[in-house]
């Protein structure tokens, strides 16, 4: 029949396109890399989990580096976990939940998560007014400037125009990574100290290993990531490059607490300046060392803050109108969606509002967000953990009971750890005093 | 009107008034009756549950069944695919609202009573989306039904008719069993169709896409992003991919073969038939963002020569593509583009006029190799609808119309 025929004169025409496939496919595989795993690992490293890690260098020096590298792989297990699940179902963290645990469930677990992201969303707008003032803005310019930036930037930009600013946003962490430089540190006892566990049994020390561990696993995470890998549209078999991703952005995120770490330890440590009230706070004690480090270090901490301002409003609006089956989408008017841009809307307001009071506790509200984070984490775990196992749900994509036991021991961990940082919570920092 | 969320986990009564159990699910039969509540599966604790037929219930009251049956008369329960279950395929799942073109999220369903010969028959009239749902499911055993009821007077309402909803279940052997036919969805705009596709997830698409006949399937496909495309063309059967491209306009469908795996394309092209395979390996011959990849093999072309009463006859008796056509080009001898005639002063001159005398004074027109850029530029410096499109001799080979040109400069805004 026609088919022999058509084969013969078919080859070149199909070689050529497959020539063309193929280096399309390699640009594609890069960009994919870039994907949702990278841009959540790094926005995750907000005003909060800086001041974290800034603390860990200041008052331990070294001493805390070996929680870098445990920290990054629970990271990527758990993240992976729900990305899987994206793969898998084709749907948002906040659908399945909806669709397996019933409204109720989901009401009160949206609930959860918007008392904890805003708590979040002001952490952010602290970090823009004290890295702001580093610059000699005052924060009454900065704040509604930032605000009002955001709102726009994603209102009126495209989608794809703000995805673009957001991986632009993540290469400026570098800047973390060449004030680590700068500090001069000792290479030789920080590789040391980050292969070789040193536990002191002190509750500021404890306190700090529960903090780092909950501002750089933050619960909202879990959400945006699910959101971009379904949105993204990964098919099942390319699962391999989400991997990747998720893989590159664990990396990224160990070397940016690393990089953290040693700054302040190789120069707030040696000089025995261990109190800081605030990420602001490292980047000032830093000028006396290299003055080009600190303005790094400012510089890293403003754009870390605008980034999560920009992502953790917006991520919550979507989540919250997706789980209660509210219409959610920025390609859509106002009048079609109203709820999600008035949800939107009021986080930047009421978040950026706050800050701007006279008399707000920034450093509380900082740590306070990082402690609701912790406690909502294990819950949003235990979920997680759940769904990823149901056989109907995701077939053979379940958790395998390796990955059961590594991932549940995570969890468990967690649960532990947000106990701790629960008591942290009532009882009072001893970092913050 | 009755909610779901109210009989759900009611006591049930038999016909003695002895307490037999509570609602754990409503279930329709869509083989028997397509929107009766036909089952109550009644839990009892650890036991295993029953099921009470539609003719066996007497009464239904927010929070109390009565059965006109004693406990001994009822069934034992047993899965049945064949059941469209309230709780576990409706509430909280997705539907797609016909009316509305969109998906949407179940937050309860809406049941008017119906007496018949003396005993209570439940019908599903209408699924809740709205906020008075959502209320309701919220405050359900923590307020007073009483006070529910007031609330929810106060609230907006949103409900979709149960006539133009359209349950989306990814199973083809369940979807049998249910009736479940996507022919309303059918009846939508491709363009409705493709909207809906996208916010499915690639199950629900494939599901979807399986119930549609090939021209519609086409039609939607060929409104959705390259990439979407591709990825619901990969999941279908490859017989299945070559009758939906075969329906495609040949522009679109070289476009899909090009993203399509080299293989994947090699044999769709292989199921098609002979002179349709080979005009679109022709057109795959050209780069994506050049004039040649761009355009359309379809288009009226006649000779300088032939008369207007010539042209008209031979477009009475074509098929293809007249929805869209606008103008008819000229040929001189040997193929070579020689000029060209809008359709309006073909309507507008006597019959007997030869067409080389009505063509427009300027003729524009593009090189396969021309860059997109400097086509969008000809649309738009001389107002055109279409483009004729000429190869390295001159002869006419396609024509670049002004939709694509449109989705072109959309996508690249977007």
């Amino acid at each position: 029949m026609a088919g022999a025929q058509v084969k013969t004169w078919l080859a070149p025409v199909l070689a050529q396109r497959r020539r063309l496939r193929r280096w399309r496919r390699q640009l594609v595989i890069i960009f994919a890399v870039i994907g949702p795993g990278l841009i959540t690992a790094t926005v995750n490293q907000d005003a909060g989990g800086i001041y974290t890690y800034s603390l860990a260098g200041a008052q331990f020096g070294y001493l805390l580096l070996w929680t870098v590298l445990p920290i990054a792989l629970a990271l990527y297990i758990t993240q992976e976990m729900s990305a899987r699940l994206g793969v898998a179902t084709g749907k948002g963290l906040s659908d399945l939940v909806r669709e397996e645990f019933g409204f109720r469930t989901t009401f009160f677990l949206m609930l959860a998560l918007l008392a904890t992201n805003l708590g979040n969303i002001l952490a952010e707008f602290a970090g823009v007014a004290a890295s702001a003032e580093l610059f000699g803005v005052s924060r009454y310019i900065a704040v509604p400037a930032a605000a009002v930036l955001l709102w726009l930037l994603v209102l009126q930009g495209s989608h794809r125009s703000v995805e673009k600013i957001f991986l632009v946003g993540c290469v400026f962490y570098l800047a973390y990574v060449f004030s680590a430089v700068l500090a001069k540190p000792d290479w030789l006892t920080a590789a040391y100290h980050t292969v070789r566990p040193t536990v002191e049994w002190n509750a500021s020390y404890l306190l700090l290993v529960v903090g780092l561990v909950g501002s750089t696993i933050a619960p909202w995470q879990f959400f945006y990531l699910q959101a971009g890998v379904v949105e993204r549209g990964v098919p099942r078999v390319r699962y391999w490059e989400t991997r990747a991703d998720l893989l590159a952005g664990s990396l990224s995120c160990a070397v940016i607490v690393f990089s953290i770490i040693v700054a302040c330890g190789a120069t707030l440590h040696q000089a025995g300046m261990v109190n800081l009230r605030d990420a602001a706070d490292a980047a000032h004690a830093l000028r006396p060392f290299t003055q080009y480090a600190s303005a790094l270090f400012a510089f890293g901490l403003l754009t870390a803050s605008l980034l999560a301002a920009s992502i953790v409003p917006l991520s919550t609006a979507y989540v919250i109108c997706e789980g209660l089956g509210v219409e959610a989408s920025l390609n859509r008017p106002f009048r079609e969606a109203p709820t999600f841009y008035s949800l939107y809307t009021a986080l930047i307001v009421v978040g950026a509002g706050l800050i701007l009071l006279p008399g707000t506790p920034l450093v509380r509200i900082m740590v306070l967000s990082q402690v609701v984070n912790g406690l909502l984490l294990p819950v949003v775990l235990v979920f997680l953990l759940v769904l990823v196992n149901r056989r109907d749900l995701v077939g053979e994509w379940r958790n395998s009971s390796g990955q059961n036991l590594v991932a549940g021991a995570t969890a468990g961990l967690m649960i532990a750890l947000a106990a701790i940082l629960a008591y942290w919570g009532l009882t009072g920092l001893p970092g913050a005093k | 009107m009755i909610h779901v969320t109210e009989v759900l986990d009611s006591s049930v009564y038999d016909a003695q008034g002895n307490y037999v159990g509570r609602v754990r699910e409503l279930c329709l039969v869509p083989a028997e009756q397509p929107n009766r509540i036909a089952r109550l599966v009644i839990s009892r604790g650890r036991y295993q549950p029953l099921v009470a037929r539609y003719d066996q219930v007497a009464s239904v009251a927010p929070g109390t069944v009565r059965l006109n049956a004693g406990e001994l008369q009822l069934g034992l329960y047993e899965p049945n695919e064949g059941w469209l279950t309230v709780r576990k395929d409706l509430l909280d799942q997705q539907i797609i609202d016909i009316h509305g073109r969109k998906v949407v999220r179940v937050n309860d369903v809406g049941l008017i009573e119906q007496p018949t010969d003396g005993r209570m028959e439940l019908r599903v009239a209408q699924v809740d989306v709205g906020l008075v749902g959502a209320v309701r499911r919220l405050l359900k055993g923590v307020a007073a039904p009483g006070w529910i009821r007031l609330l929810q007077k106060r609230l907006p309402t949103r409900v979709i008719p149960w006539e133009f909803v359209d349950v989306i279940e990814t199973d083809p052997l369940r979807r049998v069993k249910l009736k479940l036919e996507h022919s309303k969805l059918a009846r939508l705009h491709p363009a409705d169709i493709a909207d809906i596709i996208e916010e499915l997830t690639p199950a629900e698409r494939g599901a979807v896409m399986q119930t549609l006949d090939d021209e519609t399937a086409a039609e939607a496909l060929g409104e959705l992003k390259d990439e979407l495309q591709v990825r619901i063309l990969e999941e279908l059967d490859k017989e299945r991919v070559a009758d939906i491209v075969q329906q495609m306009p040949p522009d679109e469908a070289a476009d899909v073969l090009a993203e399509l795996p080299a293989a994947t394309a090699q044999e769709v092209l292989e199921d098609m038939s002979g002179p349709e395979a080979r005009e679109l390996a022709a057109l795959l011959r050209f780069e994506e963002n050049t004039a040649g990849g761009l355009m359309t093999p379809e288009l009226f072309a006649a000779s300088e020569s032939s008369t207007v009463a010539a042209a008209t006859a031979t477009l009475r008796e074509s098929e293809d593509g007249v929805d869209s056509l606008d103008t008819i080009y000229l040929l001189s001898e040997q193929n070579v583009l020689s000029g060209a005639v809008p359709l309006g002063r073909l309507l507008r001159a006597a019959p007997e006029t030869p067409l080389g005398g009505l063509r427009t004074e300027q003729l524009v027109f593009v090189d396969t190799e021309a860059k997109e850029k400097q086509v969008i530029d000809l649309f738009d410096k001389y107002n055109l609808r279409s483009l004729p499109v000429v190869d390295a001799e001159q002869k006419l080979v396609g024509i670049i119309t002004v939709d694509d040109v449109v989705s072109r400069l959309w996508q690249a805004h977007r």
